[in-house]
């Protein structure tokens, strides 16, 4: 109870604070919360949107489930495999701290201006925490289950199903959780720089055409599912992590 | 059926150098005949290679020269069916119950569901855990945890159990209680235990036989038979005969202990 009042003390500071800009900066600069949520609610009846929201689901869909198998894939090996993984670490770090907007006209290059370069970009921003995580996951794995296994004479699928992957699964929660935002991220800057469709475009447009409404609507609407989802994602970790 | 229930014979392990550094000669060579039903433990100085021989009898490690053999038939590269192993590590698994944990090894025998609960239930109540079958390991102490690990063994029935320092993270009261757990467990399933501890007084007051072993390479330099009645319990320590047991072990121990630390 007192943790739910906790977040409804949070999320009214923020909308505090926001109405407070509005009051300083006004609404050429940054609309109100309580315009922003109406211009929200209408655009769900306008089926352009739907069709930008459409294409923003149906890009960053893919790009998460890159992400998130590819990264677990990866990791997973490079943990299993101790030079390879030690070669590979450093160049995963690079990916992962590299500012990815650098390799944006690469990634239009090979992959033009279709959904496929939004993918694409989306996938570089989240492959490398989640396969970073599964990587140390594998390692971390403590060498006595290994032994009981053998000891309880396992076959290696059985391990592998049995006790590999539940020891490991903690981390990789955490990997996938924070591949989940950067994957999003990396997908919405996607759409903001080379697009015709999507929220990301949405919003490069309106502010393009100085309308500041739309552009806080769909940032609203952003913040709300990614906020959502992270929490839902950190619910299912600290279940994970609880019995550690 | 053979009296001798397990066999090292000539058994030794030298484990290969690593980059700038020579073979490591950790174990043997090594003779011991282990009696069906004995309870023998092993003590020596830290690093003698008391664990390795625990493992080359479980199947955990192959033996460079000599062989190692379980109810008359040689120990491979796997667990032989009918031993039993728990390690000093915790190794309960954090993510199942202890319900879960006790059967983990029963779910791919071919046991009916039924047996398999009887098993369980039975294990949980013999370590004392029944009303804690559904809490996570992270939720029990350290003893408990451990107690966790012996039934998960226990429930599969072992002819063989192995222990390797099982209760060396446990303080002293508790491990004299877990110490009369152990009797009664191996008074009541018939099974031979081999355990490996550090703790004098708790080989003393466990076992049938004792085992001194030397500074690596380990070997022994001991053989010492307690001669202690079957149902004994930790009450033991208070005879006066316990004191000349631990003693000797001592004198035997001493100087290896101090070869191993450097000393000698």
């Amino acid at each position: 109870m007192s943790k739910a009042l906790d977040v409804a003390m949070l999320i009214a500071v923020l909308i505090g604070l926001w109405q407070a800009l509005n009051w300083y900066a006004g609404d050429v600069a940054i609309s109100s919360p309580y315009d922003t949520t109406l211009h929200l609610i209408a655009q769900f009846e306008r089926p352009r949107f739907w069709l930008h929201l459409a294409e923003s689901i149906k890009a960053f869909g893919y790009a998460l489930a890159i992400a998130w198998i590819g990264g677990i894939g990866l990791g997973v090996w490079l943990g299993a495999h101790r030079f390879a993984g030690e070669v590979a670490e450093p160049i995963v770090v690079a990916l992962y701290s590299l500012p990815k907007v650098t390799l944006y006209p690469l990634v239009l290059l090979i992959f033009g201006l279709g959904i496929s370069s939004k993918v694409a970009f989306g996938a570089i921003h989240g492959i490398a925490p989640v396969a970073l995580f599964a990587m140390n996951s594998v390692r971390n794995i403590r060498p006595v289950y290994i032994k009981v296994g053998r000891t309880l004479r396992l076959t290696p699928l059985d391990a592998a199903r049995r006790v590999l992957i539940p020891a490991a699964l903690p981390e990789i929660a955490t990997g996938l959780r924070l591949g989940f935002s950067l994957t999003l991220l990396g997908t919405l800057l996607g759409e903001m720089f080379a697009s015709q469709r999507g929220l990301g475009f949405m919003i490069v447009n309106a502010i393009g055409l100085a309308d500041t409404k739309t552009m806080m609507a769909v940032t609203l609407l952003l913040f709300i599912f990614a906020g959502t989802a992270n929490a839902i994602l950190l619910a299912g970790e600290r279940a994970l992590h609880r019995r550690v | 059926m053979s009296q001798i229930h397990a066999r090292l014979a000539g058994v030794t392990r030298v484990f290969p150098g690593s980059a700038g550094h020579g073979d490591v000669h950790a174990l043997g060579p090594v003779d011991l005949d282990l009696a069906r039903g004995e309870f023998f433990s092993v003590v020596g100085p830290s690093g003698c290679g008391k664990s390795t021989l625990l493992e080359v009898l479980a199947g955990l490690q192959t033996p460079t020269q000599g062989a190692a053999a379980f109810e008359d038939k040689p120990i491979g590269a796997e667990t032989p069916e009918g031993v039993g192993v728990v390690f000093q590590e915790d190794s309960s698994f954090p993510w199942l119950t202890v319900w879960d944990n006790v059967a983990f090894g029963l779910k791919r025998t071919a046991l009916s569901g039924a047996e398999i609960e009887t098993r369980v239930r039975d294990a949980l109540a013999f370590m004392g855990l029944k009303d804690f079958h559904k809490a996570f390991p992270a939720q029990l102490s350290g003893g408990m945890r451990q107690r966790v690990c012996i039934a998960r063994t226990l429930v599969l029935r072992p002819r063989l159990i192995l222990l390797d320092e099982p209760f060396g993270a446990l303080d002293q009261q508790t491990r004299l209680l877990m110490g009369d757990e152990l009797l009664r467990l191996w008074r009541e399933t018939g099974a031979t235990v081999l355990l490996i501890t550090h703790a004098l007084d708790e080989a003393a007051m466990l076992s049938t036989r004792v085992g001194v072993m030397s500074s690596r390479p380990g070997r022994f330099i001991d053989l010492v038979e307690t001669g202690w009645p079957r149902d004994r319990d930790s009450r033991i320590v208070a005879d006066p005969a316990f004191g000349a047991v631990t003693a000797r072990l001592w004198s035997n121990l001493r100087g290896e202990s101090l070869k191993a630390m450097g000393h000698a």
